[in-house]
């Protein structure tokens, strides 16, 4: 713990937690009440950037760089998955004409 | 370097012990997958060629059969490999297996060759071959394999094709019936032989004859064990060889073709019971309680089933009752332990009785399908090659010197004369009654006027060179087989005891007694010459009542007292169907509706109903809206985290 530099110790541990959390949060909430599809999906990228802020400011404290190698596939994947999501809701709308996830409930018995 | 040499000799050896019962079953193979393409010509070269060549390949292997060798085993390959359990699939060629090589497949050419003139009407004629190839080779497969196991495969292929050959004509109802009563009364006796297998395993850890053989006598004599194997094995050999209790599938087994009679049930797959007893004649010198069991019943149903003989008016009926009886006689030999002398009887009888069981399927033949002697009469003009190999066969199953029943027969009452005067008195009585009906069916077929209608007159013809040229054969067979067992006062050298004599030196050496000959020469000749005296006053008899006196079986329902109780077989099957029959389906009704509509049914219904309901409740939760889900997820999360944390 003492090898921590001075410039990180200046702001405690448990800012970025709350910090993260927040987003999290703010990111559910998105998720559960918005019905447009493309905010949906910004909701869940502020989800995965929370995490990744976790990840990060753990790393950092802990002075432990496997947390940031993990990040950085994190953002490799939810790039990948950014390009598969939008295409999904281009096709969506292409057919519905709007991208309104309530539309989507014809899966059911 | 040293190499091994494989001696080539055994691996020939081998290729034609595989050979001999795999030509049957491409036969089968060929013949089935063929059925109703393949025109007849060639159906009857790949059906009578594979047996025939199997029979050349037999009687090469007994030429070259060292003798007085205890034979040898080739193995196949390992068949069952678990734990302990090891059970190759192997050859066994002794001078028992040998024999009954040439016989199977001996006889079996010569009815194959018939079969091709009988059934060249049918349209089943491939599917004819197809099974006929297959019972060839269950059957050899049965005396050829070298262990119990194998011999169970064999038994079991043989009831199969015996249940497919009864119920060829699969569109007549009571066919199909006997077919399955044949098959369910041979599973009875099935189960036991299958019980003895796991006993002998259990008892000597091995199903190998050889194994089995040498260790038997490590137990002593009449121990349990040994009795419960061996009267189980004969529960299996009371089954297959239609002994009393379980013998009323045969006299039903006559719904099939003529051939499949006289192949099957006379010649072959019926003494498959003897064949198992000689087989495992070690355990049962060892078990002194069994033989005489075996004696008994032997001797109760070479009596009984003479009786019912005497009255049938069906001429495959007939022959049917006379096989069982015989086969009680070669029970009754084996209970005696002349084991050898049982044996000459089934080579004896497989000729005689294939021969008289044609013989009537040439006279069915000729009368367009009639099997009623009280329609024949007068026949021996019409048919004459019929009527003179009948006549060979009947001289020699009544036993008149010098046909081949004659010495089997008089062997085995020699034999039972010298175990116990009273049990050869009841042989001696069968050997009367098998004398009359055998001539009271000669004189009502062929002698007399003619009965039948008169288009049965005018189609009355011989049958053709492939029907009679087997019946020539068969009669030559039933003449001379019996010189290759001479009693002891015309030739000191009994060819065929002599010959066999290796496979019993183990009991001989377990119970010499049995082995030895102590009768003089006077008493001999007076047993000859009285079952001689019996067998002709029988024959006068019946020439007196049906010839002389031209009587004729009264008609059905007319019969009163002991005749009618004979002529509806003792009411054996009637008294089946009430005790046995009539109680399961009654049982099996009762719980049908007690038990399956009162008790399975509802909880099977029930837990369908149970399962229903739930789904259909559950199913209002799939609702479609993704967002209903991502909630419930969220909230499952949540409340996982909480317990969590309250847990801790």
């Amino acid at each position: 713990m003492n090898e921590i530099p001075e410039v990180i110790r200046t702001i405690p541990l448990n800012y970025y937690l709350f910090l993260s959390t927040a987003l999290f949060v703010i990111g559910v909430t998105g998720v559960l009440l918005r019905r447009n599809a493309i905010i949906i999906f910004m909701c869940i990228e502020l989800m995965l950037n929370a995490v990744n802020l976790l990840l990060v400011s753990f790393s950092a404290y802990r002075s432990d760089p496997n947390g940031q190698v993990f990040v950085f596939f994190i953002m490799a994947v939810a790039a990948a998955e950014v390009c598969v999501g939008l295409a999904i809701i281009v096709m969506i709308y292409r057919n519905l004409q709007s991208t309104d996830v309530h539309l989507l409930n014809k899966l059911k018995w | 370097m040293q190499q091994i040499q494989v001696p080539e000799n055994n691996a020939a050896m081998a290729l034609i012990c595989l050979l001999i019962p795999l030509l049957p079953f491409i036969g089968f193979v060929i013949n089935g997958l063929g059925n109703g393409k393949l025109p007849k010509s060639v159906v009857t070269l790949v059906g009578c060629g594979s047996v025939l060549v199997s029979f050349l390949l037999s009687i090469y292997l007994f030429i070259s059969f060292p003798a007085g060798s205890v034979g040898y085993t080739t193995e196949i390959f390992n068949w069952i490999k678990v734990g302990s359990l090891s059970i190759p699939f192997a050859f066994q060629i002794d001078q028992l297996s040998l024999i009954m090589l040439l016989l199977v497949t001996g006889v079996g050419f010569i009815i194959h060759v018939y079969s091709a003139g009988y059934m060249s009407h049918d349209p089943g004629f491939g599917k004819f071959f197809a099974f006929l190839n297959l019972f060839i080779f269950s059957m050899l497969l049965l005396v050829m394999g070298a262990n119990y196991a194998m011999m169970f495969i064999g038994w079991e292929g043989v009831g199969l094709c015996s249940y497919l050959l009864i119920g060829f004509w699969n569109k007549v109802t009571p066919y199909n019936n006997a077919a399955k009563k044949a098959f369910i009364m041979n599973r009875i006796g099935d189960l036991g032989f299958l019980l003895a297998i796991f006993l002998i395993f259990m008892t000597y850890g091995s199903v190998t004859y050889s194994e089995v053989f040498t260790q038997a006598p490590t137990l002593p004599v009449s121990s349990e064990m040994i009795t419960a194997i061996t009267l189980l094995l004969f529960v299996g050999a009371m089954g297959k060889s239609a002994q009393l209790p379980l013998y009323t599938w045969l006299p039903d087994a006559m719904a099939g073709p003529t051939p499949v009679s006289a192949l099957i049930h006379a010649a072959t797959m019926v003494t498959a019971g003897i064949y198992m007893v000689l087989r495992s004649n070690v355990l049962y010198t060892m078990a002194p309680i069994t033989l005489e069991f075996v004696a008994i019943i032997g001797l109760a149903t070479a009596v009984f089933a003479a009786s019912i003989g005497l009255f049938q008016n069906d001429i495959k009926k007939v022959l049917a009752y006379s096989t069982v009886s015989q086969l009680g006689y070669m029970f009754l030999a084996l209970g005696v332990m002349a084991y050898s002398t049982s044996f000459f009887h089934v080579l004896t009888h497989a000729f005689f009785k294939a021969l008289l069981f044609l013989g009537a399927g040439s006279v069915i033949h000729a009368m367009s399908g009639e099997q009623d002697m009280r329609n024949m009469g007068g026949l021996r003009k019409a048919l004459p090659v019929t009527f003179i190999t009948m006549l060979i066969g009947t001289l020699a199953i009544s036993g008149i010197p010098p046909f081949a029943g004659f010495f089997s027969k008089d062997e085995i009452l020699a034999h039972v004369f010298e175990h116990n005067k009273i049990m050869w008195a009841f042989g001696l009585l069968a050997s009367f009654m098998t004398s009359f009906y055998m001539f009271r069916l000669m004189f009502l077929t062929f002698f007399g006027g003619f009965r039948g209608t008169e288009e049965q007159r005018h189609h009355l013809h011989e049958s053709p060179k492939s029907m009679t040229l087997p019946l020539i054969i068969l009669a030559i067979l039933s003449t001379i087989g019996g010189f290759m067992g001479l009693p002891p006062v015309f030739s000191e050298n009994h060819s065929l005891g002599n010959f066999l004599a290796p496979l019993f030196t183990a009991s001989q050496q377990l119970n010499p007694e049995a082995f030895g000959h102590h009768m003089d020469h006077a008493t001999e000749y007076m047993l000859m010459g009285i079952s001689v005296v019996v067998a002709l006053i029988a024959a006068i008899i019946a020439y007196v009542i049906y010839v002389s006196k031209k009587s004729v079986p009264a008609a059905e329902g007319t019969e009163t007292g002991l005749h009618k109780l004979i002529y509806n077989k003792y009411y054996i099957d009637e008294l089946y169907d009430s005790i046995i029959v009539k109680p399961v389906m009654g049982l099996s009704t009762g719980l049908y509706r007690f038990v399956e509509k009162g008790i399975i049914d509802p909880v099977v219904h029930g837990f369908g109903r149970i399962t229903m309901g739930g789904g259909r409740g559950l199913r209002v939760l799939q609702s479609g809206a993704i967002g209903s889900y991502l909630l419930t997820m969220v909230a499952g999360i949540i409340l996982i985290l909480v317990l969590n944390y309250i847990m801790r």
